[in-house]
């Protein structure tokens, strides 16, 4: 079966199962609401905010958003050990990784597109005065972070200490992307827009992607093989 | 059918990849220290019901885990036809079904859509499959149900249907006959029979000696990871099993 195929079946497959609940989607969406709604009581003061804290803020909310949501999607293949029968198909293993990533990939997506306003709302920041260098930073920025976090949820399934293993394993690697994200995104806020320095930052994040989606890509398949 | 694996021009396994014998040669598969499987030699062909016996913790899931290329062995081979799983590869796999102590089913979605799901990702799109899937399961009025709504035994019958439809070589059976009802394992020892029949390997890990008995072919006992056995099963597997086990 071709490569895209199979990781589009994948995709169809967990959206199938989403749709059925929204269990993923509302649970990871409340719990970055509840984050921005607490960290706005203590950087807004009298209406106005630190000028680089929407920004940090943003970040913050996607990458432990993320880490939520990954976990649970691959909770859900552990439960019938159904990653098991993915690896088991005749179909290229690496389609697999990457139909999980795209299903991470669209659930935070559709995740930032409400959380976006949220934080331009609740902190005053101008977010919107360059959208398409803000989609560029959230786009590349959402790519490395899941990523990474797909293949270690993935190698995680079986690991009783899953949960605590994942986000000690994942944020000293993303770290790079989460700085990228939210130091492209504060020249954002600066005014007139800094685009020069946004625009280095998400080359940066480009290149990230590249090396981080590759590697994943090629890994993938040894270490699923006990 | 062939003897041995077909290769492509580039020395892969073609997509008509198929083998009739399987080969496990002097396999040792170790977590850490300790010694799941212990220097394990088997052959099996076409037709075969082997009967993996043995109290718990012997090594029997890991040696299917072996067979299914999910576990690769510390040492020793298993050869497909003459081919390893590496050499294999994807050909290979889709030749190899799997019925585990887990079901590998998605409980969210119904069982038409488990059935659909796993026959696409095998290159496999016809519905009518799906259809005969689900009577051969004795869900022919539940396939828009949730699978989460069905009892154990239905999610048994299904997870058997899901791993027979894409027609595999090797059957892997982890307790097959678990939650069923005495009219459900009658049904599921005649498809095993007629799979067999039909040119198949069966691997059947079972406690259930009853049921076993009459049913396989072949009888293989482990214990502590090794293998203290290899005979043509005969009537009174109990005894047999109970007397392997008591003098190893």
């Amino acid at each position: 079966m071709k490569f895209l195929s199979v990781a589009l079946l994948v995709l169809k497959k967990d959206f199938a199962i989403e749709m059925r609940s929204y269990e993923i989607f509302s649970t990871t969406l409340f719990f970055a609401v509840a984050c921005v709604a607490i960290f706005s009581f203590a950087f807004v003061k009298e209406g106005q905010a630190e000028v680089d804290a929407a920004a940090g803020i943003l970040w913050i909310a996607i990458a432990f958003a993320g880490t939520l949501a990954l976990g649970r999607t691959f909770e859900r293949e552990r439960y019938g050990e159904t990653l098991k029968a993915l690896l088991l198909a005749p179909a290229p293993r690496p389609a697999i990784y990457l139909g999980k990533l795209l299903g991470i990939i669209t659930l935070l997506f559709v995740m930032e597109i409400l959380l976006v306003p949220m934080v331009a709302f609740l902190f005053n920041a101008a977010f919107f005065s360059r959208p398409e260098l803000l989609i560029a930073l959230l786009g590349l920025g959402t790519i490395g972070y899941a990523a990474v976090g797909t293949l270690f949820a993935a190698m995680l399934v079986r690991a009783r200490t899953r949960d605590v293993m994942l986000p000690i394993l994942l944020y000293p690697i993303t770290i790079p992307v989460i700085i990228a994200g939210v130091r492209g995104t504060s020249a954002l806020l600066t005014s007139p827009v800094d685009e020069a320095v946004a625009m280095l930052w998400i080359g940066m994040l480009a290149f990230f992607d590249v090396v981080f989606v590759t590697l994943s890509l090629w890994t993938f398949e040894p270490l699923m093989t006990e | 059918m062939p003897s041995d694996a077909r290769s492509g021009a580039d020395g892969r396994p073609s997509a008509s990849f198929d083998f009739d014998h399987i080969d496990i040669s002097d396999v040792s598969r170790h977590f850490g220290r300790r010694k799941a499987v212990a220097r394990v030699s088997l052959s099996l062909r076409a037709g075969d019901i082997l009967g993996l016996l043995g109290p718990n913790g012997a090594g029997k899931s890991t040696l299917l885990g072996m067979l299914a290329t999910l576990v690769a062995p510390t040492s020793g081979a298993i050869t497909y036809g003459g081919a390893t799983a590496a050499i294999g590869g994807a050909p290979l796999r889709g030749r190899i079904g799997v019925l585990a102590h887990e079901l590998h089913l998605y409980p969210e979605l119904t069982a038409r859509q488990n059935l659909a799901f796993f026959a696409r990702l095998h290159g496999l799109s016809d519905e009518e499959l799906v259809t005969r899937a689900l009577e051969s399961a004795g869900l022919g009025d539940r396939g828009d149900d949730q699978v989460s709504s069905f009892s154990r035994g239905m999610r048994q019958r299904l997870a058997l249907e899901r791993a027979l439809l894409h027609r595999p070589r090797l059957v892997l059976l982890d307790e097959p006959f678990t939650g069923l009802d005495d009219n459900a394992v009658r049904i599921v020892a005649e498809r095993i029979t007629l799979i067999a029949a039909q040119g198949a390997m069966v691997v059947l890990a079972t406690h259930d000696l009853d049921v076993a008995d009459g049913l396989i072919t072949r009888m293989a006992v482990v214990r502590g990871g090794r293998l203290l056995s290899d005979n043509v099963a005969s009537a009174g597997v109990r005894q047999q099993y109970r007397a392997w086990v008591e003098s190893a």
